[in-house]
C-alpha cells in the first residue's frame, strides 16, 4: 500500500506473496498477473509454471493492517463510527451523515474521489446491513445502492461467496447446487437450521444471511482514535529561549494529563520560528510520569539545541508515548518511595548523558567471559537472572584481552615470567587450568580454545591470564598468551 | 546544604560526623591494575538488594578494564554510567547522591583533573551525608592532594592467604590497607582478609616489622583535618 518509489508498471504481472504452509503463496496480484491466471492463495511455484516472468514481492500484512488502522481514523471525516472489517475493508455507518454530503450518491462518488486521490482503488456499496454492503461492494455492481425494501432482490443475484463464509463452506453450498444468496434464500429455514446447528458463525449459511438481511443485528464498534495530549504557548513578540515559558507549559500539560488519568514517556517539545521553519526537542523518561517538575528538569540542558532563528512565536509542548497511569500513594506517612527516585535519577541521567550511556550488566548463558555479560536498559525488567557461576571469575575484565610477552615459557601451567604492561611479573602461584573452548556456533572457524590460568604474582597481584590455543593444535603458530581481567 | 548545618547547629550537635553515617571515601591503588581496592570496596557496602551505581570515566575503563559481573555476583544490581570526562562523572556521582535508595555509588576517576578539587569534594561528602549513601571514590594514577572525603584510604594487594586444598593455588585474598586520612576514626594500617562466602572482612594488624617513627607519634595518631 505504501510502496516506496511509485506503482509499479501495469504491464508487469506482480504478485505479493505471504509464507504458507508448504512456502509462499500468492497474497494478492495485480492485473496483469490476474489476466496471466495468477490465482490468490495458490503457491507461488505453480503460478511460476503458469507465468514465467511473475515478479514475487513479499507482502508486509502488519504494516497493511495499520495503514488500514490509519485509514479508518481518517474516514472520520464523512461519519464519526468507522471500523475496521477484515484485512481489506472499511465499514462507516454513515445514518445520517449522508445529507451533509448530498445524499448517498454523492457521498460515494466523493469517497472514492478522495481515495483515489491517495492513490487507493476503492469499491464502494451503500446497504442497509454490514453483510449486505460487504456483499454488495464485493460482488455487486459499481456504487451500488441498496435501500431497505430491496435487499433481498439485490442479494439474491449475487454469489454465496458474499456471504462472508469460510471456504469449505462455500464449497459445499456449490456443491449442493446453491449457487447465490437467492438459492440459500429459497431453501426452508428448518432445513439450514438441521444442517448447520453445530457450525460456528463463518461456517454458518444461515446466521450470515440473517446477518445481511438485517434480522440478527451487528452494530459496528467504532474505536476511539488516541486523543493527543499538547499545550501551547502562543507569543506576542518573537523569542529567543523558551525556559521561561517551559514551567507554566509543562504544569499544563500536566494538567491535562492528570484528568485523563495518563502520564507520559515521551515529551516533544516544537519551537515555529517566524521564518516558517520548526525546531524540535525530545526527552524521554524511562517511567510514566506526570510530575511537572521532573519533565521540566530533563529539558535543562536540552534547551539550548534549539535553533531559534529569528526567534519564535510558538512553542508547544506535546506528551508522546502516553499511558494509562494510576495514582498511587507510595507510603502511608506521604512520603515518596523509592522505585520512584530510581527512575528519576535514570531520566536524568539519561537525558544529560543520552540512554547509551545508562546501562545494566546482566548474565548471559554463555562460557565465553565477555559473551557472558550482556547490556540491557537500566531499568529493564529481568524475568530470569541468568545462571549463576560457580567458577571464580575476576572482578574487572578488559573489554580487549591484551596480549603479553612471555620471558620464561615452561611446558606445564602458565609461563614462569611474563612482561605485561612494561612490568615484569614473576609468577608464585596459580591455579588452572580451566580450559573454555569456543563456541562452534557462533564462532568462525579456526578460533582457538583458551585456557584461563589464575596466576598471582610476587606483590600479590591476581590477574587472569589465559593461553590462546594449544602447541600443534593446527590453527596457526604458537600460542599467544593474554590478560583478560584481574582479581581482588 | 547550609540548612543541613543549621540543623545541626541548632540541635547542639558538634560538627563530628557519626560514624555510623555513610559518607565520601577516597581509594587510591597502589597501582592502576589492581582490583584489591575494588574488592575492599563492595566488600564494604550494605548488605542490601538495592543497586549500586557505578560511573566511569573513559580512562579508567580502557587502563583497569570494566567491573565484571560473574565476578561480583547478581545479588546487588549494577546500574553502569559510561562516560568520558571527569567532570560528567562528578556530575553523576553527584545527581546519583540525591536518591537515597542506592546502596552505595562508586566513582571511577582517573589522574588528578582540575574539575576533582576540594570543593567538588566537599559537595560530594556533604551530599552522600545527607543522603546516608556511602560514595566511593577510586582514584588511579592520582595523587592524594586536598580533599574533602571523611576516610582516604591507600590499598595494595599482598600475598594471598594458602589455599586450603591446593598448596600452589592463591586462595583467599588479602589486602594490605593504609587508613592514612580519617575523620571519623584513628588512621592506621591492617592486612585485611576476606571470606566471599560469608561477606567477612577481617581485619589484622601487620605482623612484619617496622622502623621505629622517628617523631613523637602524635602527629600519626590524631586524625589529620
Amino acid at each position: 500500500m505504501e510502496r516506496q518509489g511509485g506503482a509499479p508498471p501495469d504491464d508487469i504481472p506482480i504478485v505479493l506473496a505471504r509464507e504458507g504452509h508448504h512456502g509462499p503463496v500468492i497474497h494478492a496480484a495485480n492485473r496483469t498477473a490476474r489476466v496471466n491466471g495468477i490465482l490468490p492463495g495458490s503457491r507461488v511455484v505453480d503460478m511460476r509454471a503458469i507465468c514465467p516472468e511473475l515478479q514475487v514481492e513479499f507482502a508486509d500484512e502488519a504494516e497493511d493492517r495499520a495503514a488500514l488502522d490509519r485509514l479508518v481514523l481518517w474516514a472520520r471525516r464523512w461519519c464519526p463510527w468507522t471500523v475496521r472489517d477484515g484485512d481489506g475493508g472499511l465499514i462507516l455507518d454513515t445514518t445520517g451523515s449522508d445529507h451533509l454530503l448530498g445524499g448517498e450518491a454523492a457521498m460515494l462518488v466523493e469517497m472514492e474521489t478522495q481515495l483515489s486521490l491517495m492513490g487507493l482503488t476503492a469499491r464502494l456499496a451503500v446497504a442497509p446491513t454490514w453483510g449486505a454492503a460487504w456483499a454488495l461492494a464485493r460482488f455487486g455492481p459499481v456504487r451500488s445502492i441498496c435501500g431497505a425494501e430491496e435487499i433481498n432482490f439485490k442479494l439474491g443475484a449475487l454469489p454465496v461467496t458474499g456471504l462472508r463464509l469460510d471456504d469449505t463452506t462455500v464449497l459445499l453450498l456449490r456443491r449442493l447446487g446453491l449457487k447465490t444468496i437467492g438459492a440459500v434464500m429459497d431453501v426452508p429455514r428448518l432445513s439450514l437450521t438441521r444442517r448447520f446447528i453445530k457450525a460456528g458463525l463463518a461456517a454458518n449459511p444461515l446466521l450470515r444471511l440473517d446477518q445481511a438481511l438485517g434480522k440478527l443485528a451487528e452494530p459496528v464498534a467504532s474505536m476511539d482514535a488516541k486523543p493527543r495530549f499538547a499545550v501551547q504557548s502562543r507569543l506576542a513578540e518573537p523569542i529567543f529561549d523558551p525556559t521561561p515559558y517551559l514551567p507554566e507549559l509543562c504544569e499544563n500539560l500536566c494538567d491535562t494529563l492528570k484528568q485523563a488519568g495518563m502520564g507520559c514517556r515521551r515529551l516533544h517539545l516544537t519551537v515555529y520560528r517566524t521564518d516558517g521553519d520548526v525546531s524540535h526537542v525530545d526527552v524521554a523518561t524511562s517511567a510514566t510520569t506526570r510530575d511537572p517538575t521532573h519533565l521540566h528538569g530533563l529539558f535543562r540542558d536540552k534547551v539550548e539545541r534549539i535553533n531559534p532563528g529569528f526567534g519564535f512565536d510558538l512553542i508547544t509542548l506535546e506528551a508522546g508515548s502516553v499511558e494509562a497511569m494510576q495514582e498511587k500513594q507510595n507510603r502511608l506517612d506521604g512520603g515518596s518511595d523509592d522505585d520512584l527516585h530510581l527512575t528519576r535519577l535514570v531520566d536524568r541521567l539519561s537525558a544529560k548523558f543520552g540512554p547509551r550511556a545508562i546501562t545494566r550488566p546482566v548474565l548471559r548463558e554463555s562460557h565465553i567471559p565477555e559473551r557472558a555479560e550482556g547490556q540491557v536498559a537500566a531499568l529493564a525488567n529481568i524475568a530470569d537472572l541468568g545462571a549463576v557461576t560457580t567458577q571464580d571469575r575476576p572482578l574487572r575484565l578488559f573489554d580487549h584481552p591484551e596480549e603479553v610477552r612471555v620471558l620464561y615459557a615452561v611446558p606445564e601451567g602458565p609461563p614462569a615470567q611474563f612482561v605485561w604492561r612494561r612490568q615484569t611479573h614473576r609468577v608464585t602461584r596459580y591455579a588452572g587450568p580451566e580450559r573454555i573452548a569456543p563456541e562452534w556456533w557462533k564462532d568462525r572457524p579456526g578460533t582457538r580454545l583458551r585456557d584461563y590460568f589464575k596466576i598471582e604474582d610476587q606483590s600479590g597481584r591476581r590477574i587472569w591470564l589465559y593461553r590462546e590455543g594449544l602447541h600443534e593444535d593446527g590453527r596457526g603458530g604458537d600460542p599467544r598468551w593474554f590478560v583478560h581481567g584481574c582479581f581482588a | 546544604m547550609g540548612s543541613l548545618r543549621v540543623q545541626k547547629r541548632l540541635a547542639g550537635q558538634v560538627r563530628q560526623p557519626d560514624p555510623l553515617t555513610h559518607t565520601l571515601s577516597e581509594v587510591f591503588p597502589e597501582t592502576a591494575t589492581d582490583a584489591a581496592a575494588i574488592g575492599f570496596v563492595l566488600a564494604r557496602l550494605p548488605r542490601t538488594d538495592a543497586p549500586i551505581l557505578w560511573v566511569q570515566d573513559r580512562l579508567s575503563r580502557k587502563e583497569a578494564g570494566r567491573p565484571y559481573l560473574a565476578g561480583i555476583g547478581t545479588k546487588r544490581p549494577v546500574i553502569m554510567v559510561d562516560l568520558s570526562r571527569a567532570v560528567d562523572v562528578l556530575w553523576a556521582l553527584e545527581d546519583g547522591l540525591r536518591c537515597r535508595s542506592l546502596c552505595g555509588v562508586i566513582g571511577e576517576i582517573w589522574g588528578d583533573p582540575p574539575a576533582l578539587d576540594f570543593t567538588a569534594t566537599k559537595r560530594l561528602a556533604l551530599r552522600a551525608e545527607a543522603a546516608d549513601v556511602p560514595c566511593w571514590l577510586i582514584r588511579r594514577a592520582a595523587s592524594a592532594d586536598l580533599s574533602a572525603a571523611r576516610d582516604r584510604w591507600r590499598i595494595s594487594a599482598v600475598p594471598s592467604a594458602p589455599h586450603p586444598h591446593d598448596a600452589q593455588a592463591p586462595g583467599t585474598p588479602r589486602w594490605a590497607l593504609d587508613l592514612f586520612r580519617s575523620r571519623r576514626s584513628k588512621p592506621g594500617q591492617w592486612v585485611a582478609t576476606y571470606d566471599r562466602a560469608q561477606d567477612r572482612l577481617n581485619l589484622a594488624v601487620p605482623v612484619r616489622d617496622r622502623t621505629l617513627a622517628t617523631g613523637d607519634g602524635t602527629a600519626r595518631g590524631r586524625a589529620a583535618g
